[in-house]
């Protein structure tokens, strides 16, 4: 691989490590692999990119995933669809709510991550860690409410009961924000899976080890296999082939940047829904409903009412 | 067949309450002036092909100035409004719809050839109904769960289809003018009228000029107003086809789009179910409007066990249809809207006959002049064959059979479209059991085709997005 020459330089691994380096003890380096239907394969393509700090130095080597990866993950995606959407808003939220306990525990680590991909103070990455965390808190506290929010009981001109209520769409493909790797990847994950989405996520291509680690999470928070499956790579080669994918029902555009209106295009033959936020975002900011709204299809009952 | 009790004598109603002028051009910025373009279509009565009028053919310089106009119209009047006064306009629109729904009514049976017993009884009062609830909304918005201060998007650009002409007009404008947006519309090709006459109706309402906009034409009108610059809404009604072309279209340019496309919907008749009704439901389901219905009940999923029991019921009822005179006000079945969408019915209903399904048709004397289909029920049919995949938009019925409640539910899910179903049973449980896990954006139980402008209406994954009526139809034109 061309890349492989830049992996040489620089001093690899987090904080973490670097204490035990000190303590004289050689650290166990993490490999940071896919995470694909509640499991951690590597790149069937066996392809992986080094992933730097913003100093330049090397972090890890990230997989980098192939379409056949991105492939399986709608098939996991799918195949969990059934399963965590008729899930009880109440039992979605115990799970959320467990994501976040789960994440509490790897505070340091997260930290760590944040701190050596972006470049800033062991304060600010502890704080992102924390509303990242009390994001996970929000949406497992909507999972039981959102129906009731946007649903409606509508009062039509005759003798019918008829009700509207939010179901999710399908299987959700989100771009995560390159720029906010954990905070940003939370604020556009938890919202799609809350409302029983599932989801297959591209992650940051810059800063992608805060979304392994947030895998590793998830996969220790009773979150069923295949709800979430998190793709790192290189955007522009997987992002085409999810928006075009016909087994995919909606695209997060959020980090898709300057491939957004390209891919916007890939998505209109299968019609799928596409969320495309414009300028920035305060990730800091009271997310409301609006990163659920448009992953969720309105059905409408009607029966006579008769005796 | 048994004897028949008695005769329908003929009763017809009268086409005198229409005054048709000889040509319409477009309605720009409160006026009608010659098109730019120079071109014209005429429009025919479908059911003897005889010529009702001429209708320009808006092009890409017309466009240009419905546009501009809406644009006027929304920054000088329209979205500075208050809301109550928005609302007294369309008030008054549902007003003039009702007073002069004979007319309208006729008029849309003798351009697109559905029963006026269905432009009576249907389309009219619900296109009157849909403004009246509308204009409650124009001063009530920040009530509507869409945050504190929702803002109009600007001019939106609408097109819409020929099968319910005024109706879909209604489902268009209405929640666009409450919301505080202007409006440039397209009509259908091959059913104009109606909506000349709105355009005259919006004068008559003394609505500011350039909040309303109609621009007739064919694809190509379309296009160009779709595509428009000065648009920040496209809103479509029409084939799934034409959806594709259109988001594309819209990709990338911060446009909102909402699509309203078509369907292949599952009627689920479980062995429970109240047979009668259901047979009632069934042939609402797909024959009300010659099956020209996005939302149609085309898929028939019968439970095996009483398939048998139910087809002669069905057949029996449907052999008392009367297709004919669109205008006789005892008529069932119309024409069918034009030479073109008559050819794809028996293209469709023709693969069904070669692919091994069985065809019947009651015995029934259609016109000479004009387009006809008869009603058509299709049995044998399997999951593969085109008549249980593809949206056959005419009165054509395919019934598939199944045994157990999870099969019922694969079976009605196994398309791309998700627009609408039916479930059919006696016990409470089932029926929600059924409607929970169908994919569709409206699914009627112990009932079909029922339209409010109270209720959401809009499909799930290739029959579009964005939902039309009630309070969530508002989002499509709010910011």
């Amino acid at each position: 691989m061309a890349e492989s020459g830049k992996r040489a330089k620089g001093a690899r691994g987090s904080a973490a490590e670097r204490s035990e380096d000190a303590a004289g003890r050689l650290a166990v380096r993490k490999t940071y692999k896919l995470y694909l239907g509640g499991a951690f394969p590597r790149s069937e393509s066996g392809r992986s990119y080094p992933v730097t700090s913003a100093k330049g130095d090397h972090l890890a080597n990230a997989a980098a995933a192939s379409r056949k990866d991105a492939r399986d993950a709608v098939v996991a995606a799918r195949a969990a669809f059934g399963g965590w959407s008729s899930r009880t808003g109440y039992n979605r939220g115990q799970i959320l709510y467990r994501v976040a306990e789960m994440m509490e525990g790897r505070r340091a680590q997260f930290t760590a991550e944040i701190a050596a991909a972006d470049g800033i103070s062991r304060t600010r990455a502890e704080s992102m860690v924390s509303a990242a965390i009390d994001r996970w808190v929000y949406y497992a506290g909507w999972t039981d409410k959102f129906i009731q929010v946007i649903g409606a009981t509508n009062p039509v001109s005759g003798p019918y009961f008829n009700s509207s209520s939010p179901e999710p769409t399908g299987v959700v493909a989100v771009i995560a924000p390159p720029e906010a790797p954990l905070l940003g990847l939370v604020s556009v994950l938890a919202p799609v899976i809350a409302t029983g989405n599932t989801a297959v996520v591209v992650a940051s291509e810059r800063a992608p080890l805060p979304a392994v680690t947030l895998a590793e999470v998830l996969a220790t928070s009773d979150l069923p296999g295949g709800v979430v499956n998190i793709l790192t790579g290189r955007l522009h080669e997987l992002a085409p082939h999810l928006a075009a994918h016909a087994d995919v029902n909606a695209l997060d555009l959020t980090g898709a940047g300057e491939l957004a209106a390209g891919l916007e295009e890939d998505a209109a033959q299968t019609l799928k829904r596409v969320l495309r936020p414009s300028g920035d975002i305060d990730w800091a900011a009271d997310p409301g409903i609006s990163w659920m709204t448009p992953f969720l299809e309105v059905k409408t009952v009607w029966h006579p009412i008769g005796v | 067949m048994p004897e028949q009790i008695f005769e329908y004598a003929p009763a017809p109603e009268s086409r005198a309450v229409v005054s048709l002028r000889s040509c319409y051009e477009p309605y720009i910025d409160g006026e009608f002036a010659p098109a730019k373009s120079g071109e014209y279509l005429t429009t025919v009565n479908p059911a003897d092909e005889e010529p009702l009028a001429e209708v320009a053919v808006s092009g890409e310089a017309d466009v240009d100035r419905a546009v501009a106009a809406a644009r006027r119209a929304f920054d000088t009047v329209w979205s500075a409004m208050p809301g109550a006064e928005r609302g007294k306009y369309l008030f008054r629109i549902a007003r003039i719809l009702q007073e002069r729904s004979r007319e309208l009514a006729v008029l849309e049976t003798l351009d697109n050839g559905k029963p006026v017993k269905e432009t009576r009884d249907s389309d009219l009062p619900l296109a009157a109904a849909h403004f009246f609830y509308h204009a409650g909304w124009a001063d009530k918005l920040p009530y509507a769960g869409l945050g504190p201060e929702p803002r109009p998007l600007g001019v939106a650009a609408q097109v819409i289809p020929w099968n319910f002409p005024l109706l879909m007009l209604a489902w268009k404008i209405a929640p666009a003018l409450a919301t505080g947006n202007t409006v440039v519309l397209k009509p259908a090709e091959t059913t104009p009228l109606s909506a000349m006459l709105f355009a005259e109706i919006c004068q008559e309402a003394e609505l500011p000029r350039g909040v309303v906009n109609i621009v007739p034409g064919a694809g190509e009108t379309g296009r160009a107003l779709v595509g428009h610059p000065g648009a920040d809404k496209v809103a479509f009604t029409g084939s799934t086809e034409v959806g594709r072309e259109i988001a594309r279209a819209v990709a990338g340019t911060g446009k909102r789009l909402t699509l309203e496309l078509g369907g292949k919907g599952a009627n689920i008749v479980y062995d429970d179910a109240a047979l009668d009704q259901a047979v009632e439901g069934i042939v609402t389901g797909i024959f009300f409007n010659q099956g020209h219905v996005c939302c149609a009940g085309s898929r028939l999923l019968v439970q095996e066990s009483i398939a048998e029991e139910l087809l002669p019921r069905l057949k029996a009822r449907i052999e008392r249809l009367r297709l004919g005179d669109p205008l006789d006000k005892n008529t069932d079945i119309g024409a069918i809207n034009s030479a073109a969408q008559l050819g794809r019915i028996r293209d469709l209903a023709g693969t069904g006959t070669e692919e091994g399904a069985t065809a019947w048709s009651p015995a029934c004397e259609l016109p000479e002049r004009g387009y006809w289909f008869p009603p058509t029920v299709f049995t044998g049919v399997s999951q593969a064959h085109r008549i249980a995949r593809e949206e056959i938009f005419g009165p054509v019925l395919s019934v598939l059979t199944f045994r157990t409640p999870d099969e019922a539910v694969t079976k009605a899910n196994n398309t791309p479209y998700g627009l609408s179903a039916g479930v059919w049973t006696e016990k409470g449980s089932r029926m929600l059991w059924t409607a929970e896990r169908l994919r569709a954006g409206v699914v009627w139980s112990n009932t079909f085709n029922k339209l409010d402008p109270a209720s959401p209406f809009g499909g799930y994954k290739e029959s579009g997005y964005g939902r039309e009526g009630g309070r969530h139809g508002l989002e499509a034109y709010l910011g």
